[in-house]
């Protein structure tokens, strides 16, 4: 028996209280805890500690997933690697000549935008980070990649995937980063339809394939199969990407808004690869650039000579 | 602390890793929404079978440890382990008496306060979800209780 191997464990009423005073002080540090980090942000390098402590379990949950794909893709026969080369082929270069367009397009976009003074657009770079197959919680919608602040992994940072957006980052590690989804109830991207221009809200549902538009009146001109893309507004998203697709408007007389759900454009809870966005603001015209520091600084002038 | 109490540690740690592993490992929806709390399960038999090594500490840092593990506030769950291992500890030796179905009620009853702390902190925090299926790890969680008891009662016993 187990509970005989415990020397001296003697109960006695003062132990009992004293068990109390110390859950006491315990649930204390704990609600202190949870208002430092919910309201302070200050635990930021604690929680990125202790989720690079964890990173190694996490791969280790994950390890039976990716045993199985291993073995999965070392098996695959011949026939089937040369048919997915040839389609991945054709993609390949149907996907160059579109590009070859878009950057036509894209510098007749940044000619037009001088011409009217607008400001540029960000430029965006992007890395490819592929989701960890671990479960966090059935409730949340949220996700675990394999990109961290030591990839410059930063929080509230667009995620897309291949057919729109996808979420952004919450909480940054060393080598993994959580991804709040566009679907988690507590999530809201600003959205745009792209057929009119208006601008409204997204809301999260908690259902990976809907999203709730809460925030349009009645009258407004929204019809079913409208694009939504991102506004750029907020900051976080850049503009321009495909949010969701309109699916039902429901507009009932006795209510001042209307009932708008949309379809995420992401496979939401499907994809297996995403893309991590980062905005760069656009290097200014020449002629409107800050002159170059005159003097330089002292530390820039010792790296001189030392590199002569 | 002497030798034979650090040596009956050793199960507690790997008993609580493994649970830490299981709560994670990925599942179909359905039964992610089934999942049982491997962590606190393994909290509430030591807290009951081994009150001396699986105390409140060892709970509050259990909690901590998958509080960062599934990316929640730190705290959140630490406070709920806390509450509920010191309910477990209180009532330990009655615990230890009851028959094991008589057991697997009370041990529904702690994971139900669990599940309603958890509630409780997340509305306070700002992000309800309300859904009856929080409830089903509870019921999952006391059904699985005579396996737990066997599984570690033999792990400890031996070890």
């Amino acid at each position: 028996m187990p509970l005989l191997r415990e020397p001296g464990a003697r109960y006695a009423p003062s132990r009992v209280s004293a068990l109390g005073l110390r859950a006491l002080v315990l649930i204390a540090l704990s609600v202190g805890v949870m208002v430092v980090d919910h309201r302070q942000h200050e635990l930021t390098v604690i929680r990125t500690g202790m989720s690079a402590a964890a990173y190694p379990f996490q791969l280790l949950v994950q390890s039976p997933v990716a045993a199985w794909n291993w073995i999965a893709a070392s098996f695959a026969t011949r026939s089937q690697l040369l048919a997915e080369n040839e389609s991945l082929k054709a993609d390949n270069r149907e996907n160059d000549l579109r590009l070859l367009r878009l950057e036509a397009i894209e510098q007749e976009n940044l000619r037009l935008r001088e011409l009217v003074n607008a400001a540029p657009r960000d430029v965006e770079t992007s890395k490819e980070a592929s989701i960890l197959r671990v479960d966090l919680d059935p409730l949340r919608h949220r996700v675990l990649i394999d990109r961290g602040s030591s990839d410059g992994v930063t929080r509230a940072q667009a995620v897309i995937d291949s057919h729109g957006i996808f979420g952004q980052t919450t909480n940054v590690g060393l080598k993994a980063s959580e991804v709040i989804l566009l679907s988690d109830p507590t999530h809201a991207v600003p959205v745009q339809i792209e057929r009119n221009g208006l601008r409204t809200i997204a809301v999260g549902t908690g259902d990976a394939r809907r999203l709730s538009l809460p925030y349009l009146p009645r009258n407004a001109d929204v019809r079913v199969d409208d694009r939504l893309v991102t506004s750029g507004l907020g900051g976080v998203f850049p503009a321009g990407y495909p949010v969701a697709r309109v699916s039902d408007v429901r507009r009932d007389p006795s209510q001042p808004l209307a009932t708008v759900v949309a379809e995420p454009a992401a496979a939401l809870d499907r994809a297996r690869e995403v893309m991590l966005l980062w905005l760069h603001p656009r290097v200014p015209m020449p002629a409107s650039a800050p002159p170059p520091p005159a003097v330089a600084t002292p530390e820039k002038a010792q790296a001189k000579t030392r590199n002569r | 602390m002497n030798s034979s109490t650090r040596d009956s540690r050793w199960p507690l740690y790997a008993c609580s890793l493994v649970a830490l592993v299981c709560s994670a490992v990925p599942l179909p929806h359905f039964l992610d929404l089934l999942r049982p709390d491997f962590l606190l399960l393994v909290v509430i038999f030591f807290a009951v079978m081994m009150p001396r090594s699986g105390g409140l500490l060892f709970a509050w840092f259990a909690g901590l440890a998958l509080d960062s593990f599934r990316g929640l506030i730190l705290g959140e769950n630490a406070l709920a382990f806390v509450a509920v291992a010191y309910l477990a500890h209180r009532f330990h030796l009655r615990m230890r008496m009851f028959p094991l179905i008589h057991q697997s009620l009370v041990v529904f009853l702690l994971l139900a306060i669990y599940q309603f702390l958890l509630f409780w902190i997340d509305g306070v925090v700002g992000h309800p979800l309300i859904d009856w299926t929080r409830s089903l790890p509870a019921i999952t969680g006391a059904l699985l209780w005579p396996a737990v008891t066997g599984l570690l009662g033999r792990f400890t016993s031996r070890g």
